[in-house]
């Protein structure tokens, strides 16, 4: 186990590495002058080639992919070029808030999409099952934005059950304990339900193809004969084993998930990484957006990794390190 | 194979793809001009269905009205607000005009702007995809091929890609270049062809040492031609399920790009535009919103029918 976590390890180091190498050199490499389109053109010359020192474009490439490197080593992802405060400082800020909203989504597509496979595999082909799959088949192929768009028109501006922007309200922010965390449960219901409702159709796609294959297997067969009922049988026995490969699949999906919450954070003003990235794309806040989604890939990449070793935990017949 | 015995969802998903491209190829003609503005404080935000007397003036300009009468002082035209005289003169045309999917703030007709929409939108996704057919299987045929040194390097760089959210790379992208809409098309398409390598890549490896290869490469045959003669057929069932699917991926992501405002530019329709056009009006034109991401949502459905289709007859050929 150790020696292959270890080249795990070291495959994700590899891929951070050569993410931010390429981050770098498609900002450095783009044509024309990255001062000039932070800057208004109306900007004196003498007023942009200050910038351009205070920014430290007037070293050369090399020296600058250099210190990028060893500066997000260290943690020093440079300062901001809107806010002139520290990228890291504002990532440290932003990345909480998105891994609550993207956790609870997550949770919420995994819940939903398992309840709808049970409900589908109880009767496969019947008409449940294909209006089920007709409707998860829709929900896969809705755009998250519009989603998230419908559900801020209907409930936030018709039925003004929830509010459709901000993480809290003003009162919310002063407030102790249970009253500010009850503000920020009404705050989130609309954009973890807009996660949730895009998600869950792949989730519930792929576990009722599972849970299909595991039905026709023997031991479903057996607790059957022992007069188990089809409801029992699917999920106690056919269950556990149809979720197994979905760790390896969430953890591949892990990008959609984070791009996903990006438009929805977007759209809903939540202060995490996908609003972050968003305004410093409209500002063209070079290292924000190069901090921004540095960290975002780094997230992703552990996120994987855990996935992996979870699978590896959960499943008995995978033996690391010896053997094949 | 003949159209009946393909698998219905195969058939369903060219049906709706083949419907929805036809209508947006053609529609144009049919359709009231996209670009074309009709006085908003008359015309603006009308709901589906409605429909005006649209009268275009010698200036060039538009105006609507309930009503329009031709009287000795020139035209009565009665709408919202006092009704108003134009004279005779100043008058070009006066029409009945159906707007049947509503207008956009600026007056704007929404169903022939969902229609011009949808051909960028098509037209983006699937030369998109085709960047990314064309360079994924390149890549894949030269990584399983050549293996080693070269295999690493590109296997390990479509780990890199696959793992950054496309969205935020896109969006760097996007923020840095000012894209027009030829890079855009690069662009997803650049950032897309990691699935297609890795599966042209494993289904060389997979053909590689088979018979009809090996006697290939026996009797002289260059590696260009082993490619392209022998390899490639081998891979387009699981292929075209892939881009199947890719297409659907394809247009959510520059859809997702053009309502963040930086995909297609506004002049331009697209669907994804379309939709944040809408959300600057939130809660006073439903339609606005609902037409285009209905548009977006039918395409991806089809293009996912038809690689489920697909797969199917992968199945049934036999092909893993």
């Amino acid at each position: 186990m150790g020696r292959w976590l270890l080249r795990r390890l070291a495959a994700a180091v590899l891929i951070v590495w050569l993410v931010a190498t390429a981050t770098f050199f498609l900002v450095a490499l783009a044509p024309g002058d990255t001062t000039q389109r932070l800057a208004d053109t109306r900007v004196s010359p003498h007023i942009r080639e200050q910038w351009r020192r205070t920014f430290g474009l007037d070293r050369p490439v090399v020296t600058r992919y250099a210190q990028w490197i060893a500066g997000a080593v260290r943690g020093d992802l440079s300062t901001s070029w809107t806010t002139y405060r520290p990228v890291a400082t504002m990532i440290g800020e932003a990345l909480p808030n998105t891994m609550f909203l993207a956790g609870a989504g997550l949770l919420l597509e995994l819940l939903g999409g398992v309840a709808i496979a049970l409900r589908q595999a109880r009767r496969p082909f019947g008409a449940g099952d294909r209006a089920l799959t007709l409707a998860t088949l829709a929900a896969f192929a809705m755009p998250t934005f519009w989603v998230a768009l419908l559900l801020a028109e209907v409930f936030s501006f018709r039925l003004q059950l929830f509010p459709a922007s901000h993480m809290h309200s003003p009162a919310g922010e002063l407030a102790r304990g249970w009253a500010r965390l009850l503000d920020l449960a009404h705050h989130a219901v609309l954009p973890v339900l807009a996660m949730g409702l895009t998600g869950v159709g792949a989730i519930a796609r792929y576990v009722r193809g599972s849970l299909l294959d595991e039905r026709g297997q023997a031991y479903v067969l057996a607790a059957r004969a022992r007069g188990c009922s089809v409801r029992r049988a699917l999920r106690v026995h056919a269950l556990p084993n149809a979720l197994l490969p979905l760790i390896t699949v969430l953890g591949l999906s892990l990008p959609i998930l984070v791009s996903g919450s990006l438009v929805i954070e977007v759209v809903f003003s939540w202060p995490g990484m996908g609003q972050l990235v968003y305004s410093a794309a409209l500002a063209r806040d070079v290292p924000t957006l190069m901090g921004g989604t540095l960290v975002i890939t780094i997230a992703v990449v552990l996120g994987n990794l855990m996935a992996d070793v979870a699978y590896a935990l959960l499943d008995p017949r995978v033996r690391l390190g010896g053997g094949a | 194979m003949s159209w009946r015995r393909l698998p219905p969802r195969l058939r369903h998903g060219l049906v709706v793809l083949g419907i929805l491209s036809a209508a947006c190829i053609g529609g144009p003609w049919l359709a009231n001009d996209p670009t074309t503005i009709v006085e908003p404080a008359q015309a603006g935000l009308l709901p589906p269905g409605s429909s005006r007397w649209v009268v275009e003036l010698r200036d060039g300009s538009r105006t609507a009205a309930d009503t329009a009468q031709r009287t000795q002082a020139g035209w009565v035209l009665s709408g919202r607000g006092e009704p108003r005289t134009i004279p005779t003169g100043a008058v070009v045309k006066v029409q009945r005009q159906i707007f049947w999917l509503g207008t956009d703030s600026l007056g704007r007709d929404v169903l022939a702007r969902l229609l011009w929409g949808g051909r960028v939108s098509l037209a983006v996704g699937l030369v998109a995809l085709l960047v990314a057919v064309v360079v994924g299987t390149s890549l894949g045929l030269l990584a399983g091929w050549r293996g080693g040194l070269v295999d690493g390097a590109l296997m390990r760089l479509a780990d890199a890609l696959l793992a950054t959210p496309a969205l935020f790379l896109l969006l760097m992208v996007a923020a840095i270049f000012r894209p027009s809409l030829t890079l855009l098309v690069l662009m997803l398409g650049g950032l897309s062809w990691m699935g297609v390598a890795r599966l042209v890549r494993g289904q060389v490896l997979s053909l590689k040492e088979r018979e009809f290869v090996l006697a290939a490469r026996g009797i002289g045959a260059s590696p260009l031609r082993i490619a392209v003669v022998h390899l490639l057929p081998n891979t387009l069932t699981p292929l075209s399920q892939d881009a199947a699917l890719r297409l659907g991926d394809l247009i959510l992501a520059e859809a997702s790009l053009s309502f963040l405002g930086f995909g297609v530019a506004p002049p331009l329709p697209s669907w994804g535009g379309m939709v944040a056009e809408g959300g600057e009006v939130l809660g006073t034109a439903w339609w606005l919103i609902v037409m285009p991401g209905v548009a977006v949502t039918a395409v991806v459905i089809a293009a996912a029918l038809l690689a489920d289709g697909l797969g199917e007859v992968a199945r049934q050929e036999g092909v893993p």
